[in-house]
């Protein structure tokens, strides 16, 4: 070999990998894009620990449908988000998942929701044991007109989860801990839960939730009347929570699903559309309708 | 299939994506079009055509500044999700890969002037035929890529980056052309080794080029195909 040749040699060898590289890299892209017109759900709705398993849930008011099939698990540990518009049936699943809906007289729901391995929606099930076990938060703060320490001690007391004073009094302290409440209620527990700021008031009705030892916590776009800091405070409190509790949230600020959910599911008109990891979801959805909506060019 | 940017509810946030965009392939142009007169200069010994890429090459990093400011803006004001975040940060990474294309038209240009203003002869013009050849290939791969970035097609990036790579065998055999004129008369190693050097820019130009091309298809699908053969091995 000659001495230029040589020197020539290193350079070549490496160009030479990267040629052959090139020349062997096939790219094969999945398109999986899913078009407008798919309304099956695409994702994984299923988790391997499933808290609450829905399977084919419909639900009609009247004749009306209002969510149709909608097959998804509710897995142990987890922050699930609800996203999509107005009227695409994210609150009214919630709801059916403590059967808030019996509220409403013209609803009515098939397909089965199994928690525990039971049918929250047998008819041996009583609701306020099922409601204690699921709990809600909703969109407005609605603290009992009570007082703080009542507003706690309330739930724990009607389900018999304390013997005595001692025991209620622990439940109140701890639960009023856990949502970072303590230290800015403890010297006024006997003045009335109104009084308190709207994020107090938010955190409050969580404490009241968690005081009852629920399995899971439904969040019905529970920041919606709060202002930043407050709504920071409610989302580190979830991310605290989610250790222990199963928390579904519907939430209309798209940023607030992509800061505090594990998985995320879309719903459209009725339909479930794209369940997800937050993360893919927010990144890469597979299907048209979810990318839209996120996105902004909806309608 | 062209990729659409806009459609969105809030129209002010298709004109910023558009107004990115725009900046985006005026970049592209322009060190597109350093790189032609770069090479230009290069092979017809048109030194005053050197003045004008070293005057534009500022430019060229000014634009860089510039997109980079825009892509914080929109990314503090809009929140990007989805494909308009996988377009907006594509935007941002590609954005290097055309400051550093001007980098090597101003390296082109850098070698010319060495090339030329010294006391040795010019260079024949049989040593500057592999430039020629090499030259067309590089300017024709970043053409289309650069075409591409306009309609961000994902086929079209994924024939170009499917391609056989032309610029590599040429530069192969190139070398060994070259190594047998050194042979031949060593008073041209001098010349030889600016050549290579140049042969190194057009190199980097494609893989530039292909780079490009991996920014559209992640923009488009969403799959990061960079560094395929870390999967592979």
């Amino acid at each position: 070999m000659t001495d230029i040749a040589k020197i020539a040699q290193p350079s070549n060898q490496i160009e030479r990998r990267k040629g052959d590289r090139r020349k062997h890299t096939r790219i094969h892209l999945s398109r999986a894009t899913v078009s407008r017109d798919n309304r099956r759900t695409v994702g994984e709705a299923t988790v391997s620990d499933p808290r609450i398993h829905c399977t084919d849930v419909n639900v009609f008011y009247g004749d009306k449908p209002a969510l149709r099939n909608v097959t998804l698990d509710i897995g142990c540990q987890e922050i699930i988000a609800m996203i999509g518009p107005s009227g695409c049936g994210k609150s009214t699943f919630l709801r059916c998942l403590n059967r808030m809906n019996d509220t409403i007289e013209c609803c009515r729901v098939t397909g089965s929701i199994m928690i525990d391995g039971q049918d929250i929606n047998d008819k041996s099930i009583d609701v306020v044991p099922l409601r204690a076990k699921i709990g809600m938060v909703f969109q407005k703060p609605n603290p009992f007109p009570k007082s703080v320490y009542e507003n706690i001690a309330f739930g724990p007391r009607i389900h018999g989860l304390a013997k005595d004073k001692v025991e209620l009094d622990e439940i109140v302290v701890t639960s009023l801990k856990r949502t970072g409440l303590w230290e800015e209620v403890k010297d006024r527990l006997d003045q009335p839960g109104t009084s308190l700021s709207g994020g107090q008031q938010q955190r409050l009705c969580i404490a009241r939730t968690i005081a009852v030892n629920p399995e899971v916590i439904l969040m019905d776009e529970p920041c919606s009347a709060l202002d930043p800091i407050a709504t920071t405070k409610i989302e580190e409190l979830m991310d605290q929570l989610c250790t222990d509790y199963s928390i579904v949230i519907v939430t209309h600020s798209m940023q607030q699903a992509a800061r505090v959910s594990h998985r995320t599911a879309y719903f459209h008109l009725g339909d479930l559309i794209e369940v997800g990891t937050t993360e893919q979801i927010f990144t890469k959805p597979v299907h048209q309708l979810t990318e839209d909506y996120i996105t902004g060019r909806f309608g | 299939m062209a990729t659409r940017l806009e459609g969105h509810t809030f129209r002010r946030f298709d004109g910023e994506l558009a107004r990115l965009h725009t900046e985006i392939l005026q970049m592209a142009d322009l060190v597109y079009d350093q790189i032609q007169m770069a090479l230009e200069s290069f092979q017809q010994q048109k030194l005053d055509i050197i003045r004008v890429v070293n005057e534009r090459e500022p430019q060229v990093d000014a634009m860089e500044k510039s997109i980079d400011n825009t892509i914080t803006e929109i990314l503090a004001k809009r929140c990007p999700v989805a494909r308009d975040l996988r377009v907006i940060m594509a935007f941002s990474k590609l954005v290097t890969d055309l400051e550093r294309l001007g980098d090597e038209a101003a390296k082109i240009a850098y070698i010319t002037t060495t090339l030329y203003n010294n006391e040795h002869s010019n260079p024949s013009n049989y040593l500057l035929r592999d430039i020629t050849v090499m030259g067309k290939f590089a300017c024709a791969l970043l053409k289309e890529a650069i075409e591409n970035l306009d309609i961000l097609d994902l086929e079209r990036a994924e024939k170009l980056l499917n391609s056989h790579d032309d610029l590599d065998e040429e530069f192969q055999s190139s070398l060994r052309r070259l190594a047998t004129y050194v042979l031949e008369d060593a008073r041209n190693v001098g010349h030889i080794i600016n050549i290579v050097l140049v042969m190194k820019s057009l190199i980097r130009i494609g893989e530039h080029a292909r780079n490009l091309a991996e920014y559209v298809v992640y923009m488009v699908s969403g799959e990061d195909i960079r560094h395929a053969e870390i999967e592979q091995t």
